[in-house]
């Protein structure tokens, strides 16, 4: 018989922030898999809310493509406030 | 002393004790360490609930009466317990089927006991009821995966279900202590959970694929202090330390 | 790849992890780099799910509810720790059940201070104060270690573990200060539990072999004789304020060095039990490899509930 698939565990820590990855865990469905991860992953009242995803159901980019999947962003400062150059006396904007 | 409502609580609280203990011994030992560490959960809820009966149970006798002293100071005949709980972890399929024959009596029982007229009772029921919900969810979703899951599973739930069933039927019997207690607004007519109880349990066992047992007698007598021979070992285990080293603090 | 290419790749690694960088599961790395990775997570792993058991032994029989929450609580985050770790391990290429099968033949191994009895309430309290005390000290300077997922799993785990090495010291301060006969339990723990403590951080450096490579690797941030003497030094106040005699007649305190001397372990011993020996090897074996032989059918069970969960889903989608 196959072994219980393993899962990747998302939790909201608590409302108005995001799901954050935090571990992963075996379960043989979704309804188990959200149950283990209540028991394995909020025993400290770390959570509000929980995903689970199949691990296998991740779709990962290949670090050894990271020259050109990442390193183009690296100089367009203009999309940073800092590249515009403003007056002193304009404390905020 | 109200010494009926003392009858009372330790009726329900014996339960918590006596199921907690048993699910600690399967700590460290559960099919798969995700499975364990829920069970331990289960038996953590389980422990802290019989704490806060004890609690109130050692307020009501005084003196020198604490949590520790009712858990383990106690003879077997005055353990309240129904002999459901007190049964032995066969296999996995008779832990999981003695949790949610226990657990869908539990939820019943607390939802009652939530409008008792003792206030400290009603305030433990509110704050148990979340936690038992989510013992029920977790035990009938294991009956369902055991009863229509592989037919070595099947064979072995229903061997169990069948075991246990002779100890349902306790559960809704109420001894004099728990009838003053009923009349008084306190306690929670039990009888009155049982057609309910069994419609529910029937319910999730069919959609298991699995038979309803159909017994001719049913067993009782833990309510009264009178416990199936398995008891005795489970008190020399838990009270060891406290037999062994009396009047000391741990 | 070359030879050549291949050296490249592990001086670049090499200058990363130097760097500071974490390394992640999908980046390239040294088959060396992941294999004692494999082991090394995996023994740990193993150490935390066997140590669940002497404790284990102890959740019956503990002498207040306090104290059974207390224990229960604290040997089920062991489980916790057990599964972040094989977890992690499982990044690099390995199913759990692979890692478990490695234990259970006796390939893998796990600490062997988990092979002595636990055999007194006292030693709930010494497990908690020396044995947890110990593998903390390695666990935080592993949080900086180089993999990221082993990191990680460290970090989480130090910020749970911080309740077990108190909850240890708790109990025997309460044996301590207690009857005549409590606080004896309490020596004649600590006499048993001492030297095996110390054996926890490995041979003497001059005797580890892997050392240097795994110092390079992050994986040994401290040496074993370093680590030692930390916790020697760490330990000998706490003993003190408990009035607890720590077994060793060498023990003293070296002005010089700014720490303490300690005497020599019997390293005979430490082999022994490494080997399989120890009082209760064959036991922890057994028990892990009957827990997950009898749960054999109720994982098989719940994996055809779901696949037929499916399959029903999929017809009613048609």
């Amino acid at each position: 018989m196959k072994n219980w698939p393993l899962w990747e565990v998302f939790i909201r820590s608590k409302n108005g922030l995001e799901h954050r990855h935090c571990g992963s865990l075996h379960a043989s469905d979704a309804t188990m898999a959200l149950e283990n991860a209540r028991d394995v992953y909020t025993r400290r009242m770390e959570g509000v809310s929980i995903w689970v995803v199949p691990s296998a159901q991740i779709t990962a980019s290949n670090p050894e493509n990271n020259g050109e999947t990442f390193e183009p962003a690296m100089d367009k400062a203009y999309r940073h406030p800092t590249f515009y150059e403003l007056p002193e006396e304009l404390k905020h904007m | 002393m109200n010494n009926n409502l003392i009858q009372y609580i330790l009726g329900i609280a014996d339960n918590s004790l006596i199921l907690g203990q048993r699910l600690g011994e399967l700590c460290g030992h559960g099919p798969s360490i995700e499975t364990d560490i829920a069970l331990t959960n289960i038996s953590l809820d389980l422990l802290g609930q019989t704490r806060s009966y004890f609690q109130y149970v050692a307020q009501l006798q005084g003196g020198d009466a604490n949590e520790d002293t009712v858990a383990f100071l106690r003879l077997e005949r005055e353990y309240k317990n129904v002999l459901l709980v007190e049964q032995p972890n066969t296999d996995f399929g008779y832990s999981i089927a003695r949790q949610f024959l226990y657990d869908v009596y539990h939820l019943a029982l607390l939802e009652e006991l939530q409008d008792s007229k003792d206030e400290q009772l009603a305030a433990i029921a509110t704050k148990s009821i979340k936690e038992v919900l989510y013992h029920v969810r977790f035990s009938s979703d294991w009956i369902r995966r055991l009863g229509d899951g592989t037919e070595e599973s099947h064979n072995r739930i229903q061997t169990a279900i069948n075991d246990l069933w002779i100890f349902t039927d306790e559960l809704f019997h109420q001894t004099d202590a728990d009838k003053v207690m009923v009349a008084e607004g306190i306690g929670v007519d039990v009888a009155m959970l049982k057609e309910n109880y069994y419609k529910k349990v029937t319910a999730i066992l069919e959609e298991a694929t699995l038979q309803i047992p159909e017994v001719e007698y049913f067993q009782k007598g833990g309510k009264q202090g009178i416990h199936s021979e398995h008891m005795g070992y489970i008190l020399t285990e838990m009270q060891y330390m406290q037999r062994t080293y009396p009047n000391m603090t741990w | 790849m070359s030879e050549q290419e291949v050296k490249n790749l592990e001086q670049m690694f090499q200058a990363r992890i130097d760097n500071d960088e974490k390394i992640e599961p999908k980046d390239w790395m040294p088959e060396k780099y992941r294999k004692t990775h494999i082991r090394q997570i995996s023994q740990h792993a193993h150490s935390e799910v066997v140590g669940m058991l002497p404790e284990g032994n102890w959740i019956t029989r503990a002498p207040s509810l306090r104290r059974k929450v207390a224990l229960l609580a604290k040997i089920q985050d062991e489980g916790g720790h057990g599964l972040y770790l094989y977890s992690a391990a499982e990044t690099l290429g390995i199913s759990r059940d692979e890692l478990i099968a490695q234990l259970h033949s006796g390939e893998a191994k796990y600490s062997s201070i988990f092979n002595y009895p636990a055999v007194t309430w006292a030693d709930m309290g010494t497990i908690g104060w020396l044995v947890d005390g110990a593998a903390i000290m390695n666990q935080v300077a592993l949080m900086g270690t180089s993999y990221g997922p082993y990191s990680r799993a460290m970090v989480r785990i130090c910020k749970e573990e911080s309740f077990h090495q108190r909850q240890g010291y708790e109990i025997l301060l309460t044996l301590c200060n207690g009857t005549p006969e409590q606080k004896a339990m309490a020596q004649d723990s600590i006499n048993r539990w001492w030297w095996p403590s110390l054996m926890m951080f490995g041979p003497r450096d001059a005797d580890s072999p892997n050392t240097e490579q795994s110092v390079k690797w992050k994986l040994k941030r401290k040496t074993n004789d370093e680590l030692r003497q930390a916790f020697v030094d760490q330990t000998v106040p706490q003993a003190n304020i408990l009035g607890l005699t720590i077994p060793d007649p060498k023990l003293k305190w070296n002005e010089e060095r700014k720490h303490y001397d300690f005497g020599e372990i019997d390293w005979e011993e430490f082999w022994q039990v490494v080997k399989g020996h120890g009082p209760c090897n064959k036991q922890r074996l057994s028990d892990r490899i009957n827990a997950h032989e009898k749960g054999q059918w109720v994982r098989d069970a719940a994996m055809a509930y779901a696949e037929k969960q499916a399959n029903k889903e999929e017809k009613q989608a048609i």
